[in-house]
């Protein structure tokens, strides 16, 4: 962990009919986010700073950590929808989205489903859609300390990167990727990390206020993808970090939360 | 007894820098075909065709044939199309398939059609094994791990009701989805052609063959850790309420004889000279870490004691060298007088009800192959099931795996039932 435990509180949350694991921290507006294909990353600095201005639900989707699995959820869309039946339960409104990678992809499908239950939408680095140039990373065919790797553009200069990425990581540490990879494929195998349809839909953002950022190093999903949400979201803005990989939150988290702040104080 | 042949029928390839003794190793996934020579592939597969034509003239009962994909070691990628030869120019051995990858087939009613289709033109010769494959199965038909094994399970049952069930039916399963089964064909043995599960890793396929009472096949593995794992099996049958006997459990493991035994060694020490191949110790290659790690395909906790001694590229630790093998049985050469003793051994050990020699692999000949071959069909053959009669080693063909009953005499016209 990044930060003190006592900073967050940490939950079972009985949720649509499951059980997962929560972290809540700070007060006041809601604000959802999603994790990527390894799982929850642990809470880190970026968790940390963005609860000191509202309130910060960190979820394990269903399968990915402690969180146990569903059944029937062989697709994204299929978590999608239950991720808004759990917001339902949950009593959540207005609610602002930060998804990364994957978490992006489902942060997207999610706000296509339901525009109106969300206030802001920010997508880091998602994947969901199929670059016209390039393609996305194979993480199944890479071991996951390869692909941390191969997704942070400066390590040496990354101060969190140990926390994400041990040298030596312990054992509960492999088996949380593992159970994370194995979801992931269950939902991500093929068409590999992207949606034929979401393209299309993605108009239905039309009237959600919509933030895309990217790193301009990043190599595991091409910046092309980031140019199709882009142009498919009417209104949206994009923004590139210069000298960062795949993990902008992990890499420059204080460039980072400046930059998502900035986005959801804004009218 | 079952004796059956098998040969990976590796693509022999001695220009390609990864062939002979001092052959590099292959890191699986990592060759490219543009080094394919489709004159050499045509030779070869007309030379494994041979082989396997005359494994029956000297006696074999079973024609093994496995499948891979996209890897030098195996050339069998589309195995049913050499079972659909073996089908027509041979008369009476089995064709053994060990086995099908259930789990990489997106659409299982072109297998239902196909092997009912092999059966027939054998005369209910087929003996239709499943497997699960491997990594490089599942990515390079990218086939999702993570449901490997949910996948073949609802294969498998689809597959049986296809033969057994008469159609038109519709099938809505969690991973197939059919709403006209009716295939114009059915398989010539009754009730469907004996099933056979090969493997060497997972707990939950063996348990699943213990529950289903299909035979389980044991691939090249050492003699203590695959004892204990089909232990597995035994305790298994016993909560099902049955006793398990020789004609549930094979034995695949390498045996080569020859004239003399300078030769014999001499040719042995092919078998880990040609391209490598991950299954066969001594010739492993590089392990691709990421494969063995391909999510969810085999449970990470629910492993067999053979899964400890497994090749490195089955999860295993062990490399083990030529002489380690020949020192622990899991390779077998000599003169027919030195091979059988040591075979005896073997089925004394793991009391298998089929056996398969692994033989003709590696970087051995046509030629090499051959006179192990006459041999095994003029002395070992004969002596093997003089063995097996001494130690009372029923085949699933002699006793029914099913039932435990034995099975009568087999007319051409009146195929015996069998299967699962």
């Amino acid at each position: 962990m990044a930060v003190s435990e006592a900073s967050f509180k940490e939950s079972r949350l009985e949720v649509a009919g499951a059980t997962i694991q929560m972290r809540t921290a700070g007060e006041g507006s809601p604000l959802l986010i999603l994790h990527g294909e390894l799982g929850f990353p642990g809470w880190m600095s970026y968790h940390e700073t963005l609860s000191t201005s509202r309130k910060v639900y960190a979820p394990s989707h269903p399968g990915y950590d402690e969180s146990k699995g569903i059944d029937w959820m062989m697709q994204v869309r299929d978590l999608a929808g239950w991720y808004l039946e759990a917001l339902d339960d949950m009593g959540l409104d207005e609610i602002d989205l930060v998804g990364f990678s994957f978490g992006g992809w489902l942060a997207a499908e999610m706000a296509v489903m339901d525009p109106s239950k969300f206030r802001k939408l920010a997508l880091v680095a998602p994947t969901g859609v199929k670059p016209e140039e390039g393609e996305i990373y194979d993480i199944f065919l890479n071991l996951a300390p390869d692909y941390l790797r191969e997704a942070i553009h400066d390590s040496s200069s990354c101060a969190e990167f140990d926390l994400i990425c041990p040298e030596e990581p312990s054992p509960e540490m492999l088996e949380l990727w593992e159970i994370a990879r194995e979801q992931s494929c269950k939902l991500g195998w093929k068409p590999y990390m992207y949606s034929l349809g979401l393209k299309h839909l993605l108009h239905r953002l039309k009237n959600l206020s919509t933030l895309i950022v990217w790193g301009g190093n990043d190599k595991i999903v091409p910046i092309d993808a980031g140019r199709i949400y882009q142009e498919s979201i009417p209104g949206s803005t994009m923004q590139v970090m210069e000298n960062v990989g795949h993990r902008p939150e992990i890499e420059k988290p204080g460039e980072f939360v400046k930059i998502i702040t900035t986005f959801l104080d804004s009218k | 007894m079952f004796i059956g042949h098998f040969t990976e029928r590796p693509y022999q390839d001695p220009d390609s820098g990864y062939f002979g003794a001092t052959g590099l190793p292959i890191k699986d996934l990592s060759v490219s075909n543009e080094i394919y020579d489709p004159i050499l592939g045509s030779a070869l597969y007309n030379r494994y065709l041979d082989e396997k034509v005359y494994a029956e003239e000297m006696g074999f009962d079973g024609l093994m044939l496995n499948e891979h994909h996209s890897t030098p070691f195996c050339m069998g990628g589309a195995m049913n199309v050499e079972a659909s030869i073996l089908a027509r120019i041979t008369k009476k051995a089995k064709i053994v398939l060990l086995g099908n990858i259930l789990p990489i087939w997106d659409d299982p009613l072109w297998l239902v059609e196909q092997l009912a289709m092999i059966d027939m033109i054998s005369k209910g010769r087929l003996v239709s094994g499943w497997v699960r494959g491997t990594g490089r199965e599942s990515v390079s038909h990218n086939a999702p791990p993570a449901y490997n094994w949910e996948r073949f399970q609802e294969a498998h049952d689809f597959i049986i009701k296809a033969w057994t069930e008469p159609g038109p039916f519709r099938w809505e399963g969690k991973h197939y989805q059919y709403r006209y089964v009716n295939p114009w064909m059915r398989p010539y043995q009754k009730p469907h052609p004996q099933i056979m599960l090969p493997g060497v890793v997972s707990r939950d396929s063996i348990v699943w063959a213990a529950k289903q009472r299909i035979p389980y096949i044991m691939l090249a593995t050492q003699l203590e850790p695959t004892r204990q794992s089909f232990q597995v099996y035994h305790d298994t049958a016993k909560e099902e309420g049955y006793e398990a006997g020789s004609q549930n459990f094979g034995y695949l493991w390498k045996v080569h004889v020859d004239e003399t035994e300078e030769l014999a060694e001499e040719v042995a020490r092919k078998f880990v000279q040609g391209p490598s191949n991950p299954f066969l110790a001594g010739n492993e290659g590089t392990a691709n870490p990421a494969l063995l790690k391909l999510p969810g395909l085999t449970s990470r906790r629910r492993v067999l004691p053979t899964a400890n001694v497994a090749t490195a590229n089955r999860g295993g630790q062990l490399s083990r060298s030529f002489e380690e093998q020949v020192e622990d049985y899991t390779i077998i050469s000599g003169t027919p007088k030195t091979v059988i003793p040591k075979i005896r051994h073997v089925l004394e050990y793991l009391r298998p009800g089929s056996v398969f020699f692994w033989d003709g692999d590696g970087a051995m000949t046509h030629d090499d192959q051959m006179r192990s071959l006459r041999l095994m069909g003029e002395e070992v053959i004969p002596a093997v099931r003089e063995i097996a009669d001494e130690l009372e080693l029923r085949s699933p063909f002699e006793v029914s795996p099913k039932t435990g009953e034995p099975i009568g005499e087999i007319s051409e016209e009146a195929a015996v039932p069998t299967g699962d």
